[in-house]
């Protein structure tokens, strides 16, 4: 809420003065705008229920309204037309975060109760070899063992390709070829996932024939989607290092390689690994290519990744749903829940990893 | 250790853009050179000449000669880090390494280039360059703190510390107290005047009473005109600069006339 100053705390005498030179308005109490919210949330209930249509969006809704005309109005009279303005703003904004938390927290929440209902020790550490779709029994161990080996495939093929593509750009890259690169990223940027997916098809169709699925084309089809988005987030990291670093270590007699090594990336690592992670976050929860690619119906636990369907979360997500019945849908539930903890796991890593290596500037 | 540069004859250009002109000078070893002159007059750009720092901008090139002793550093099979490693610099913004700590900043020069060394040697280098930039007493109790923790001053000492630690033969400084206040600067002018000993020191600055202090020899440069390059106008011994210049655009200079 928008700070209030207490014009008395400047003497009664100088207050006046000042007062009178209009330099201080008439100021609300700092007790009114949170007092003002509940009184009007509980006015609203009360007209509500009384008309017999109480819900709390609509309470939520009509409440904030309310507020809103009501503070600009107290503080048009009491203070003046800009601390009203301010007011109103402050309203807004505040109602536009809300609005942006309630998919967030509403999503959490639905996968939480709901994933909850399945999730333990014994659904995340069987897999569905075995078990009809109907049956009581059955996990995901096999999924989270896909999900990891594809996902982890695809960055140890993607950041590499994308850091040094990234160092390239920064570095060493001019004129045109740099021009094209940076086109071409951008481009890749926005391929559809499916696309990916399908090129990752059609190329294993001509190398190994019709009919080969395996863990390695969900791989590769992940990391075209996941190159670009390292290359981008690296690159602006890179930039962000200051000229001067680099000046220093070359002026004291260093090669430019070693300089990119020894000094640029280190002090950048903190940036490249949020980066990479971003990246990762983003692939990992991709469906479509990995059913194109990886297959959808392994039931088995696979860590070879270059034999044989390879379940993963996502693909195992929209199979139990597609199944339709209410322990698929639990399950469904369930895995929602573990991708989203592997997804979360992954960010604590992050940031342990990027707050381990940041530059110090403590004293 | 300490060495001559003669130049001769030396043009600078970015692109296709003349920045310097014509420059012959030669600087003796163990003495203070110091570039005096306008902004924008080229003394930096001809500074970074000196130890091929110049070309790490794009498009920059030069004609005409350096020689380092009886060196060419524009030779054809020269290295440029060669050069660097025998020709340090001291930068106008103080820039430590944000990610080593005092320690490492100091023998940076060494770890980035991987060489090994032992840890005694290591110690002894590290004590000897902070001793040298007149850090040691300031600092040895948190040598493993960051360096980038120190005020402005004492970081710039600490990079002087790590431009000497590689052991050149002759030392660049461009305007190296420019962001700093007058105790520090002091510290850095004593420290020159402790250094000049041992190598040749070059120092551009804008502040003419800090040339006068700590240099013999004294370079004014100047632009021969708006977007025209810059020129060597006179060089001398700084005594006599500062009191009866040879050109009457020196004396003008100095003196507060223009400029």
């Amino acid at each position: 809420m928008a700070t209030t100053t207490d014009p008395t705390s400047t003497g009664a005498a100088g207050g006046a003065h000042l007062r009178n030179a209009g330099l201080f308005g008439g100021t609300l109490p700092r007790w009114v705008p949170p007092a003002l919210l509940v009184v009007l949330a509980g006015a609203v209930a009360g007209v509500l229920l009384a008309a017999g249509a109480f819900n709390a969006p609509l309470l939520a809704v009509l409440t904030t309204v309310a507020y809103a005309v009501a503070i600009t109005v107290a503080s048009a009279i009491v203070e003046n037309r800009r601390r009203a303005t301010d007011r109103l703003v402050t309203a807004v904004v505040y109602t536009c975060f809300a609005l942006a938390m309630v998919p967030l927290v509403s999503l959490l929440w639905t996968v939480l109760v709901n994933g909850l209902q399945r999730l333990d020790g014994y659904f995340l550490s069987v897999s569905m070899n075995g078990v009809t779709p109907s049956m009581d029994a059955g996990g995901v161990y096999h999924a989270i063992v896909g999900t990891i080996s594809i996902t982890g495939f695809a960055a140890l093929i993607s950041i590499p390709i994308g850091l040094m593509t990234a160092i390239y750009l920064v570095e060493y890259g001019r004129g045109r070829l740099k021009q094209a690169i940076t086109f071409f990223v951008d481009v890749m940027t926005g391929i559809p996932s499916i696309v990916a997916g399908l090129f990752v098809v059609a190329l294993w169709m001509l190398l190994f024939g019709p009919g080969n699925t395996n863990g390695a084309a969900g791989a590769i089809s992940l990391s075209v989607l996941m190159i670009p988005v390292v290359v981008r987030s690296c690159e602006e990291m890179l930039r962000l290092v200051p000229n001067e670093l680099r000046e220093a270590s070359y002026a004291l007699g260093v090669p430019k390689w070693l300089t990119i090594v020894k000094v640029v990336l280190p002090t950048a690592i903190a940036g490249i690994t949020t980066g990479v992670m971003l990246a990762l976050a983003r692939v990992i929860g991709e469906t479509a290519p990995l059913i194109l690619t990886a297959g959808s119906s392994a039931v088995a636990i696979n860590w070879n990744l270059f034999d044989g369907q390879m379940m993963s979360l996502p693909v195992f997500i929209y199979s139990q749903v597609r199944m339709g019945g209410a322990i698929n849908y639990e399950r469904a539930w369930a895995a929602a829940l573990t991708l989203i903890l592997v997804v979360m796991l992954l960010f604590l890593l992050a940031r342990l990893v990027s707050r381990f290596f940041a530059p110090k500037l403590g004293r | 250790m300490s060495k001559r540069i003669d130049v001769s004859g030396l043009h600078v250009y970015y692109g296709d853009f003349l920045a310097v002109e014509d420059v012959s000078m030669t600087i003796e070893p163990r003495s203070v050179t110091a570039f005096i002159g306008s902004s924008g007059c080229g003394k930096s750009t001809f500074l970074r000449t000196l130890n091929r720092m110049h070309e790490v901008t794009p498009g920059a090139r030069v004609q005409g000669k350096v020689m380092l002793d009886d060196q060419d550093i524009y030779a054809p099979e020269v290295d440029p880090v060669a050069v660097r490693r025998e020709i340090g610099m001291v930068f106008q913004r103080p820039n430590p390494f944000p990610t080593m700590s005092i320690y490492d900043n100091v023998i940076a020069g060494a770890r980035l280039n991987n060489q090994r060394m032992p840890k005694a040697r290591a110690d002894e280098l590290v004590e000897r360059s902070l001793r040298g930039a007149n850090l040691w007493d300031e600092v040895k109790d948190r040598l493993n703190r960051p360096g980038a923790g120190l005020s402005g001053g004492q970081q710039q000492r600490l990079c002087i510390a790590r431009a000497i630690a590689v052991e050149p033969a002759v030392l660049l400084m461009d305007e190296p107290c420019s962001a700093l206040d007058p105790i520090s600067t002091l510290a850095i002018e004593d420290l020159i005047s402790q250094l000049k000993e041992n190598y040749t020191i070059v120092i551009v600055t804008h502040n003419m009473q800090q040339a006068a202090r700590v240099s013999d020899v004294t370079a004014f440069f100047n632009l021969a005109g708006t977007g025209k390059p810059g020129k060597l106008i006179e060089m001398g011994e700084t005594n006599k600069i500062f009191t009866k210049p040879d050109k009457k655009e020196t004396e003008n200079y100095i003196t507060g006339r223009f400029g």
